[in-house]
């Protein structure tokens, strides 16, 4: 540890070594210290390479507003509690100035550029919400002050810092100063609600912050008043080769001292433009550095700082200024010479001090303008955004303010300096060196015609790398101004946006990650058919297939659904259809309301039946359909598709809400209080009379199309003869919760008839072969019911229905829209491929671009007939039936006839079994 | 974050509601008697002012109302409608 001082550091604990990992190399370090501060007590200086140049770099800074020491974690050593999934975490581009060290700590040294690790995230983050009075960001002296006159008993304040320690500037300076003892008052005083190492990365309007707690806790605070006391940070100044390792803020360089207890150099030049980077000198000298010179831009000294100088012996030189710096020959290319418009010393340190920023990002994220200040040489809060008037203020250092106590280190003082005259090359200035941005780029940006500072940032790249201009930013705007000859002012700041600081994925994420991603459902009937593979249908999960002990390997699912489409059209078939979207609606009105969401007739259904509807957008295009049954005079129960239950709910309550409230109708959603079983096939029937010998279920007694309440199984049930395969059919609705029961119930009566189980596709192979299209896979949005060929579900004696004035123009009209069609392949056996488009046959398919004449929407590999079937979408379709195409994938065309969209069954003879 | 104010809860995080445009937008009492290009403008055309906007908003995760308020669509300031 060479440059680790005997005694000192505030933040430090020398009773608690920590060892750490630096491209695979040891370095030992303390519990407290940061990646930076760590590797300059270890004198490893070279902590970066520029992303393009491949210069070496340092740490320049101490905090948020490094602009070099970039890393590469590879892991953070962090293990969690209660969690047995230790460290991991690497991450990319993290600023050795603001990591914290830990056992285990392991990063690379990287040039400008990191990486995103492929490993599986294992830490645990979380997010919560707080609701406060007042959220006080920063907790320097402004901060506290703030904190302590606000807090009361019953008003929340939660008082939020970056920092491991409160106190900010003031926690570096001697405890007896007058800072210091404030400080200490002041913790005295507090007992606010306190967060420390939590950033504020964003405040995002009316009363919303987001903070990151130690990178791993995501709050959302929500707060009645804002107090921005965010501080300030120190602002370099560009010359020649300002970017070797051993050239550091001033005020930055000092901090290393008090806090860590390292010395960041022995041999010292300081180049200043204001009182800071003075006192910044003496703290060094009093550390041990040897001043080799100071350099004030200025041409004054204040007679107390020139004193206290001269008493050490150290030579100042007013108005002066570094032009150039040399470096070692070895690959650290470190400092080791300065030269000045004074003369040229020796040195390992440089520290350099151009002003201080104030801290305005998180007034200026929900909208606030700032302006420029001569007499802070900042950019400071102006007028707060419209949304925070009242709201929000903005005190201390971040508000301009200069602080009034004597020896106060963070003192704001003038003149505005970025450069000097003579800068030597430009191409080795350096103005934004973690983008490796020079001022020859700044001047070539000029050249170009570029004058705003938008378009600059954009053109040379400066402050958009990971620091986000934190360090470099504002002084690339006055050397833009210079050398554009206009005031600091008019060429303002890029605009400053959220998160102050980069978020990772799994902060915003929280919990929310893996099975918890996304909430699945199940129906109550899950249990039995769990075994099954599942289909994500939604957010449900639904049985796939059911494949036997000897359905296995890749032809599995081919197999199973041969094997379950044979049962449902010769014997019999259940499946759970719990799934399916139930909607009850009840009122007087609820006919009139039907009559307008569906495109044909319902206010005439005659209590026990039930009618098939169309649902059309106010465009004319199918958003949903389903089956609807009349339970009574005011009673109706809808169904819609699984996955469109939550959007078609929605729609219903908007056109009821916001255009006919007056409609005596109440809509609720009751999809969770059903389980439904339907009961497929020829046999079904004799299933259904054995597990309801009270139900009369002959064609008869009970046709297609209506429903009953009987006793099934011992359980009061809705029967319902509806079907989705062209089969004989019944569904039995239960309450939910005998869902299992009826399965099981259903199973056993129908064992004697081979009853098999099925799944989502047997469905849908069943259905695609009557032709029944699903809404959201054979149709996309511009599909009318005429062109799904259901003309006959849409009436022309309603005076309106939603969609029906779009369903009269001319272009839902053409006889070449996209109809719905059959597909079959014109060899009889190849497989077609959903998603594939279809062109001409035998189109020169090199011969861009090639006239596209639909796609294919469902496609199945055997039907019935054991030959490949598909649903298409195809120009004018219905008018062409018989003619070959070809479906290409990949610019692989298979040919192809088409159909009718109706391929088994087309009288329709087999739903009375 | 909006803080938008449902009349029925209260003061909720924008999340908690579907926006639903401009507010004011009729269905026309008779569509059928309506030229394409008025039919379309109903359909499709919605006024995108900078400054005060009427618009609806539904607290679908929540008491599931539609209502409508006026938003500021520089500042994003919410003024009851």
């Amino acid at each position: 540890m060479a440059r680790r001082l005997p005694t000192g550091g505030s933040r430090i604990d020398r009773s608690r070594p920590v060892t750490i990992t630096v491209d695979g190399e040891t370095v030992e370090a303390y519990a407290g210290d940061t990646l930076a501060s760590a590797l300059l007590a270890a004198d490893r200086l070279l902590v970066s390479r520029g992303i393009y140049s491949g210069r070496p770099r340092g740490v320049i800074g101490v905090g948020v507003e490094e602009s070099n020491a970039y890393v590469q974690v590879l892991d953070d050593g962090h293990v969690d509690r209660g969690g047995d999934q230790g460290g991991g975490g690497g991450e990319p581009m993290v600023a050795a100035t603001t990591l914290e060290v830990a056992d285990g700590l392991a990063v690379e040294r990287i040039a400008g550029r990191g990486w995103l690790s492929t490993d599986v995230d294992h830490r645990r983050y979380d997010t919560l919400t707080t609701h406060c009075e007042v959220a006080v960001v920063g907790g320097g002296l402004a901060g506290l002050r703030a904190a302590v006159a606000a807090q009361a008993p019953g008003v929340r304040v939660l008082l939020l810092d970056d920092g491991p320690v409160l106190g900010g500037a003031a926690a570096d300076l001697p405890a007896g100063s007058p800072a210091g003892l404030e400080l200490e008052a002041l913790l005295g005083e507090l007992t606010c609600e306190v967060l420390v190492r939590t950033t504020v990365t964003g405040s995002h309007g009316h009363g919303r912050l987001v903070a990151v707690e130690r990178g791993r806790r995501l709050h959302h605070v929500q707060a009645a008043r804002i107090v921005l006391a965010t501080g300030a940070q120190e602002r370099p100044m560009v010359f020649e080769d300002d970017d070797r390792p051993g050239i550091m803020l001033a005020c930055a360089a000092a901090d290393y001292v008090s806090r860590y207890g390292v010395l960041p150099g022995e041999r010292a030049v300081v180049w200043t433009a204001h009182d800071a980077g003075i006192h910044a000198a003496l703290e060094l000298a009093a550390a041990g550095t040897e001043l080799a010179a100071v350099l004030d831009v200025r041409g004054s000294m204040a007679p107390e700082l020139a004193g206290a100088l001269d008493a050490l012996g150290v030579p100042v030189h007013l108005g002066a200024e570094v032009t150039g710096t040399d470096g070692s020959d070895d690959e650290t290319g470190r400092l080791v010479r300065v030269h000045t418009s004074a003369g040229s010393w020796d040195a390992d340190l440089l520290a350099v001090s151009g002003g201080s920023n104030p801290a305005v990002q998180l007034f200026s994220h929900p909208g606030g303008r700032t302006r420029w200040s001569d007499e802070v040489a900042g950019f400071v809060p102006d007028t707060p955004a419209p949304g925070q008037a009242g709201r929000e203020s903005v005190v201390g250092a971040a508000a301009g303010e200069t602080a009034t106590i004597p020896g106060w280190r963070e003192q704001l003082t003038p003149p505005a300096a970025w450069f000097r005259s003579s800068v030597g090359d430009p191409e080795r200035v350096f103005v934004d060196p973690h983008r490796d941005a020079t001022l020859h780029d700044l001047r070539r940006a000029h050249a170009a015609g570029l004058s705003s500072v938008e378009h600059v940032k954009r053109f040379t790249t400066v402050g958009t790398g990971a620091d986000q201009g934190r360090g470099f930013g504002v002084l690339t705007v006055g050397i833009l101004a210079q050398e554009l000859g206009r005031p600091v002012g008019e060429v303002g700041t890029t605009t400053y946006r959220p998160p102050y600081l980069p978020l990772s994925f799994g902060l915003l994420a929280g919990r929310n990650r893996g099975v918890l991603s996304d909430p699945v459902r199940v129906s109550q009937v899950h249990d039995r058919v769990a075994h099954a593979p599942m289909e994500n249908v939604g957010q449900w999960k639904r049985p796939w297939f059911f494949p036997t002990a000897d359905e296995t390997g890749p032809g599995a699912m081919d197999a199973a659904v041969a094997r379950e489409v044979a049962a449902v059209r010769t014997g019999v078939g259940m499946m759970d259809a719990s799934t399916l979207g139930k909607i009850l609606l009840q009122g007087a009105d609820v006919g009139v309301l039907l009559d307008r969401v569906y495109t044909n007739l319902f206010s005439t259904l005659k209590v026990g039946k039930v009618r098939y509807g169309v649902m059309c957008g106010p465009d004319g295009m199918v958003i949903d359909d389903g089956t609807t049954a009349r339970l009574s005079e005011t009673a109706w129960l809808m169904s819609t598709t699984t996955g469109n239950a939550a959007s078609v709910y929605d729609a219903l309550e908007e056109w009821h809400q916001t255009e006919w409230p007056e409609l005596d109708v109440t809509i609720t959603s009751v999809t969770d209080q059903w389980s439904v079983v339907a009961v497929a096939g020829p046999s079904s029937r004799f299933v259904i009379s054995a597990l309801a010998p009270d139900l009369d279920v002959s064609a008869e007694a009970f046709a297609f199309m209506e429903w009953r309440e009987a006793v099934v199984a011992g359980i009061p049930a809705r029967v319902m003869r509806v079907s989705f395969s062209g089969e004989l059919a019944f569904e039995v609705n239960v309450p939910s919760w005998w869902g299992a029961a009826l399965w099981d119930a259903v199973a056993e009566a129908g064992e004697p008839w081979g009853i098999t189980p099925y799944g989502t596709e047997t469905m849908h192979v069943l259905r695609a072969e009557k032709g029944f299209p699903i809404v959201g896979q054979d149709t996309d949005g511009t599909v009318t019911p005429h062109d799904l060929g259901m003309s006959w579900a849409v009436s022309r004696k309603k005076p309106d229905f939603i969609g029906k004035r779009s369903l009269a123009r001319d272009d839902a009209q053409r006889p070449d829209r996209r109809h719905l069609v059959g597909l079959v392949p014109v060899d009889g056996r190849t497989r077609i491929v959903e998603g594939a488009q279809l062109v001409a046959h035998g189109a020169d398919l090199t011969a861009f671009p090639v006239a596209m004449a639909g796609h294919v929407t469902s496609a199945y590999p055997v039907g019935h007939d054991g030959q490949p079937f598909a649903l298409a979408l195809l120009d004018g379709g219905r008018d062409r039936l018989g003619e070959v195409l070809d479906a290409v994938d990949d610019l692989v065309p298979l040919a192809v006839r088409v159909t009718g969209p109706v391929s088994y069954d087309p009288e329709g003879a087999r739903r009375d079994g | 974050m909006l803080r938008i104010p449902c009349p029925h809860c209260g003061e909720r995080d924008e999340t908690e509601f579907h926006y639903g445009g401009e507010a004011g937008v009729d269905y026309p009492a008779d569509p059928s008697a309506l030229a394409d290009d008025a039919w379309a403008a109903y359909l499709f055309l919605r006024a995108n002012p900078r400054g005060w906007f009427r618009e609806r908003w539904f607290h679908g995760s929540g008491c599931r109302l539609w209502f409508a308020l006026e938003r500021h669509t520089v500042t994003d300031e919410i003024r009851s409608a």
